[in-house]
């Protein structure tokens, strides 16, 4: 039998992902030992899985390296992948958001100067409503670019907010919510549907108890 | 397999001579079009992104990103139906990058008269494309029609059709349930899409389900072409065909039967195709017109056989040979069928099956 290749993002996103499939019937314990191994297989379940850079793993997915994968939707938002989007799992909830000093005042007399990791969502944002934007893309520590005088306003995901509170910043809009979401090669889907169905039918009601508590 | 034509001109060759079988003739195209074509009916084509240079008269010109547009163009509309088929290079800047990627594309275009004969001969010789790769394959059906009818009747906006739209082509149910929600449909319409956005499976099951569906009367008109084009598919024998209503058109050019191909081993389709009269209508054109393109640059890959030697004899001389004997030697090798790389003593950069002397024996 053909495996079911799995990427899932590194880090604590990815462990809480695991623990979900692994409840399901896919687990393989040598994923959570401290190695340094990329692949792990558990034959009798038929599943292969590798953890990947979360922002890649929709690239490995959308060129069939991966069957399926998590990613969050930030990530499917700012790339756009030719992939399907199977299922909300309701992990890693978060919101995308707009954030600022408190007092922030949009002048729209004034190019809008945005600093953020997510250059084509925060173009898609603004061009919706028409308002000129420069956007300035960083790499980390968004928070840091209203407060140094580089940008205006930020475009960065928001979990608890207490970063942005500690900083006398504030979310001023919410662009989206985002969770991790379950996602397929099209292709691939094609061939081995059956499984990634069966997987998915495994998972929902795990998620639908989860829910419910 | 002829080891010399590459795996993906040998599967064009292939190609074309099963699309002569049924009398479509080779369509030549020029390397240019004007620009202007691509820049009217810019959402028709994949790719926004187009390579222009300006000739000599200043006129804009662009790298064909496109075969469709210009078989159009170009056939002309005496009321006679064409069946073509060509192999072009087209154009394109690759998904989210830069530069640009020279794709080689076999296809065939029917541009006249669409009946359904027509429409299943087309799709009889999309199944046979996809057999002729080689491997176990796909085809996807869809009918523009079945969500467009059930989207006309929920008389939405056009940006929330665009959405539903696009969570479907997602098979994203979860986004669907939250787009329904926000445009406050009821729960009839939202199970219907719920259904739809499910709908996949091998052609005779999906398309009971389908049919069980309560669709309104545009749709359930599409799901019976959809389903006496099955029927007169299985006529001309057996293939392997799945339905699967997340096949969606964003471009709002097709109208009717929408079709991908895909090969187990190969990450994206392979082929693409669908009618599309509404294109034809909109250049001012009359008729209707069916047509698909085999993407061979995402077929290399999975073709490509490394051999397992570069040659199947190296033939090693030394510098006191007679090289009258090496070239006889040489000779007799390569008239029986073997190839020879002739070379003196020393490293070698080929891999080979057996290595020989100037006499011809084997060490």
């Amino acid at each position: 039998m053909d495996y079911l290749n799995i990427a899932l993002p590194k880090g604590r996103l990815g462990e809480k992902v695991y623990g979900l499939f692994a409840a399901a019937g896919y687990g393989c314990p040598a994923m959570l030992e401290p190695n340094r191994k990329l692949i792990f297989e558990n034959e009798a379940a038929g599943v292969r899985y590798f953890w990947a850079k979360p922002s890649d793993v929709a690239i490995y997915v959308e060129r069939g390296a991966a069957d399926i994968g998590v990613a969050g939707k930030d990530i499917l938002l700012e790339y756009e992948p030719d992939v399907y989007e199977l299922m909300d799992l309701g992990l890693g909830r978060c919101r995308m958001c707009v954030a600022g000093f408190r007092d922030f005042r949009d002048d729209p007399a004034r190019t809008l100067r945005v600093a953020t990791k997510f250059p084509n969502i925060t173009r898609a944002y603004y061009a919706a409503r028409s308002r000129q934007i420069d956007v300035i893309h960083l790499n980390g520590s968004i928070e840091l670019a209203p407060i140094v005088g580089l940008s205006d306003v930020i475009l960065d995901i928001v979990e608890t907010g207490k970063t942005l509170l500690e900083n006398g910043l504030a979310p001023l809009e919410t662009v989206s919510s985002i969770s991790a979401r379950l996602i397929a090669n099209k292709a691939r889907s094609k061939f081995v549907g059956h499984r990634i169905d069966e997987l998915c039918g495994r998972i929902a009601p795990l998620l639908e108890a989860e829910e419910s508590q | 397999m002829n080891p010399v034509i590459p795996p993906a001109e040998q599967l064009s060759l292939t190609l074309q001579e099963l699309y002569r079988s049924y009398g479509y003739r080779q369509f030549k195209l020029s390397r240019f079009e004007e620009y202007d074509l691509y820049a009217r009916y810019k959402s028709f084509l994949t790719s926004p992104q187009i390579l222009t240079f300006t000739d000599q008269n200043g006129q804009l010109m662009a790298l064909k990103p496109d075969v469709t547009l210009s078989i159009v163009r170009n056939t002309r509309p005496d009321g006679r139906t064409h069946k073509v088929w060509y192999t072009e290079n087209v154009y394109r800047v690759p998904r989210n990058g830069s530069g640009f990627q020279e794709i080689m594309q076999t296809g065939l275009e029917l541009i006249g008269q669409v009946d359904r004969y027509a429409m299943g001969e087309v799709l009889m010789l999309a199944a046979r494309s996809l057999e002729a790769i080689g491997g176990s394959y796909v085809l996807e059906l869809s009918h523009t029609g079945i969500l467009t009818g059930v989207l006309e009747a929920l008389s939405l906006s056009p940006a929330a059709a665009a959405d539903i739209l696009a969570a479907m082509g997602e098979k994203n149910a979860h986004g669907l349930a939250a787009i329904c929600a926000r445009e406050g449909l009821d729960d009839a319409a939202r199970d219907l899409l719920a259904a739809l956005c499910r709908l996949s499976g091998p052609a005779e099951d999906a398309l009971a389900a389908l049919r069980a569906l309560p669709l309104p009367p545009a749709a359930r008109q599409a799901a019976e072409e959809l389903g006496s084009l099955l029927a007169l598919l299985s006529r001309f024998g057996a293939y392997s065909v799945r339905l699967d209503m997340s096949l969606a058109d964003g471009t709002g050019y097709y109208n009717g039967v929408l079709f991908r191909g895909y090969v187990n081993g190969v990450a994206s389709a392979v082929l693409s195709g669908g009618r599309y009269d509404t294109l034809l209508h909109r250049m001012g054109r009359e008729g209707g017109a069916i047509g698909f393109a085999v993407y061979m640059d995402e077929l290399q890959r999975f073709l490509f056989r490394r051999p397992e030697t570069d040659v199947d004899t190296l033939l090693v001389y030394s510098p006191w040979d007679d090289p009258a004997q090496v070239a006889a030697t040489a000779r007799r090798e390569t008239e029986q069928g073997r190839t020879v790389r002739v070379q003196p003593a020393g490293e070698t950069d080929v891999t080979y099956r057996r290595r020989i002397d100037a006499a011809g024996k084997e060490f």
